[in-house]
C-alpha cells in the first residue's frame, strides 16, 4: 500500500515532506483533544504537543513555497480509541496547488484506484444535504429544532432531544453518523462534499453559497477515511477561526489550546490557493483486507502498546 | 454508588438507566473525524430483560448498581414466594414468580443456582447451566432404539418438557441443557 501511495504521486510530481511530530503550538478544534509532553532545557521546562494531524506544519512549507507536497506520518489524538480509532494512528496527507475540490476528489478517486486495483464500484459524488435529505428527510442547512425531534422520535433515537438540544452542528453530527454514515459507499468511494457552514472547519466558505462549505469527506462500506478541504488562505478569517474555537474551549471547560501564530505569519506571508486532504491510512488497510478492527491492521494497538 | 464514564462501559458493568438496574452489553466508540464523540451503548434492562441501543456523549457518566451476582441453595417454594439461601452467611432470600420467571422450569430443592440481588433484593434467578431432573412421565420406550434419532417428550419433575430419545424411561434421571433445554445424556444412580 505504502509503495503504491509514493509511486501515485511520484508519478503526479508531489514531493514527499517530513516536518515535526511535536510542535509548540496545537490544533484548536474543540472536538480533538491532544498530547502534551515537555521539554527539558535546564533550567527551562517548555511544553510541546504531539500532532493531531500535520496540516498546520505543511501549510507552513506550502505558503514557503515548496508547491505541492505529500506526507507520511503518525499523527495522535488523545482519548480516541475504538474498532475504528487508536490514540497513535498513520496519516497520509497531502496539498494540491492550484486545485479547486473538484480537482482534489479527481485525485482521490484515482488514488483509490490506485489502491484497490478495480475492486471498487464506480464512485460516487453526493453532496451532503443531498444524501442527509435522502436519509432523513430533513433539511441539513436550515435547522429547524421541531423537525429534527419528530425524526428523531420516529427513528426511536429520543435521547437525540435532550442530547442535542439547540445545537445544529451537533444535531448534524448525532444523525449524520447514525443515520446516513452507515449506509455511504457500499463496496465504493463515496465523497460527500459541500458540508454546511457550521461544520467547516478549516475549509473555505463555497463562493456561491455561503451556507456551504468547500469540504470533502471520503467513505468507503460506512467508514470514514478522510477529510479534505478548499483551504482557507485568508490568515483574518484563520485568526477569527482560531479565536472562536479557543473561546468554545474555555466554554465547555477543555485543555486551553494554544493558537499556531506561525501558522498565522505563514498565511499572512501567503498560502498560495491550494487544496488538500487527509486519509486514515490504518482503515484503508482495514478496508484492503477487510478487517473488522483497526487492532487488526496494527502491530500493537493502544492496549498493548 | 461509584458513577461510571461513557470510556469505562465495558461489557458486564451495571448501570442504573431511568431508575432501572442495566447491564452493559456492548459499547462502540463513534466519532466523526471533525465532530462530536458519540458511545452507541447496547443495554440489558435487568427487570425486564430486554435490550435497548442508547446514545450517549463521550465522557457523559452514569452511576453504577448495586447489583451483584451471587450463588445460592434453593430451599423451597411456599407457593407465593420460592426462597434461596446464601450458604456462606445463611441469609435467606425469596422471590415471587414473576422475579423467577423461566427459572422456575429447572429449580429442583436443594439444587444451586445464581441469584442476581439488587439493593440486596432479589432480581432475576438463574439455573446451573446443567441440572439432573427425574423424568415423572414419557411414553414407553421401543425397545432396541439406541440412536435417539426422532426422540420423544418428557415431563420433568420440575414441570418442564424436554425432547428426550426414545429408550429414556420414566422415572429415569436425565441432565438437561437449561440455556437450550436440550436432553444431555441419563445420569447413572
Amino acid at each position: 500500500m505504502l509503495s503504491r501511495i509514493r509511486a501515485f504521486f511520484e508519478a503526479r510530481h508531489v514531493l514527499e515532506v517530513e516536518t515535526p511530530l511535536l510542535s509548540h503550538a496545537s490544533g484548536t478544534d474543540p472536538q480533538l483533544d491532544f498530547f502534551t509532553s515537555s521539554y527539558h532545557t535546564p533550567p527551562k521546562t517548555q511544553t510541546l504537543f504531539l500532532q493531531t494531524s500535520p496540516e498546520f506544519a505543511m501549510k507552513r512549507l506550502l505558503a514557503s513555497g515548496s508547491g505541492s507536497i505529500y506526507q507520511i506520518c503518525k499523527a495522535f489524538r488523545n482519548g480516541e480509541a475504538g474498532r475504528f480509532h487508536n490514540p497513535e494512528f498513520t496519516i497520509l496527507e497531502w496539498y494540491r496547488v492550484g486545485f479547486d475540490l473538484n480537482a482534489l476528489m479527481a485525485d482521490v478517486e484515482a488514488l483509490f484506484n490506485d489502491l484497490f486495483e478495480g475492486q471498487l464500484e464506480a464512485p460516487q459524488r453526493i453532496a451532503y444535504s443531498t444524501i442527509f435529505a435522502h436519509y432523513t428527510g430533513l433539511n441539513a442547512l436550515t435547522f429547524s429544532h421541531q423537525a429534527y425531534c419528530e425524526f428523531a422520535q420516529r427513528e426511536n433515537l429520543p435521547e437525540a432531544i435532550t442530547l442535542c438540544g439547540e445545537n445544529h452542528a451537533l444535531w448534524l453530527d448525532f444523525l449524520f453518523s447514525f443515520c446516513v454514515q452507515p449506509h455511504l459507499g457500499n463496496n465504493a468511494l463515496c465523497l460527500i462534499y459541500g458540508y454546511p457552514a457550521c461544520q467547516s472547519s478549516l475549509a473555505r466558505l463555497n463562493a456561491d453559497n455561503p451556507l456551504l462549505t468547500d469540504r470533502v469527506e471520503v467513505f468507503i462500506n460506512g467508514v470514514e477515511l478522510g477529510n479534505g478541504f478548499y483551504e482557507l488562505t485568508h490568515s483574518l478569517e484563520q485568526n477569527a477561526r482560531f479565536e472562536a474555537e479557543i473561546a468554545t474551549r474555555k466554554h465547555e471547560n477543555l485543555p486551553t489550546a494554544t493558537k499556531d501564530t506561525r501558522l498565522l505569519d505563514a498565511l499572512e506571508a501567503g498560502l498560495p490557493e491550494c487544496a488538500g486532504i487527509a486519509i486514515g491510512l490504518d482503515r484503508v488497510l482495514m478496508i484492503l483486507e477487510k478487517s473488522t478492527s483497526i487492532s487488526e491492521v496494527l502491530s500493537f494497538d493502544i492496549a498493548r502498546a | 454508588m461509584a458513577v461510571y464514564s461513557t470510556n469505562e462501559f465495558r461489557s458486564g458493568l451495571k448501570i442504573m438507566l431511568d431508575n432501572d438496574p442495566c447491564a452493559i452489553i456492548e459499547n462502540e466508540f463513534v466519532k466523526p473525524g471533525k465532530g462530536q464523540a458519540f458511545n452507541r451503548v447496547k443495554i440489558r434492562n435487568l427487570k425486564t430483560a430486554r435490550v435497548i441501543e442508547r446514545t450517549f456523549k463521550s465522557g457523559d457518566t452514569l452511576e453504577g448498581a448495586d447489583v451483584v451476582d451471587m450463588e445460592m441453595q434453593y430451599l423451597y417454594n411456599d407457593g407465593e414466594y420460592r426462597h434461596f439461601m446464601n450458604q456462606e452467611s445463611f441469609e435467606q432470600y425469596q422471590a415471587d414468580a414473576k422475579i423467577v420467571g423461566d427459572a422456575a422450569l429447572w429449580l429442583k430443592d436443594q439444587d444451586m443456582c445464581t441469584v442476581t440481588l439488587w439493593n440486596d433484593a432479589p432480581l432475576a434467578v438463574t439455573p446451573s447451566n446443567f441440572v439432573e431432573l427425574e423424568i415423572v412421565e414419557t411414553d414407553p420406550g421401543v425397545r432396541g432404539d439406541t440412536s435417539g434419532g426422532g426422540g420423544k417428550p418428557a415431563k420433568l419433575s420440575t414441570g418442564a418438557v424436554v425432547r428426550v430419545p426414545l429408550f429414556v424411561q420414566q422415572g429415569e434421571i436425565i441432565k438437561v441443557d437449561t440455556r437450550t433445554a436440550e436432553y444431555i445424556s441419563r445420569v447413572k444412580e
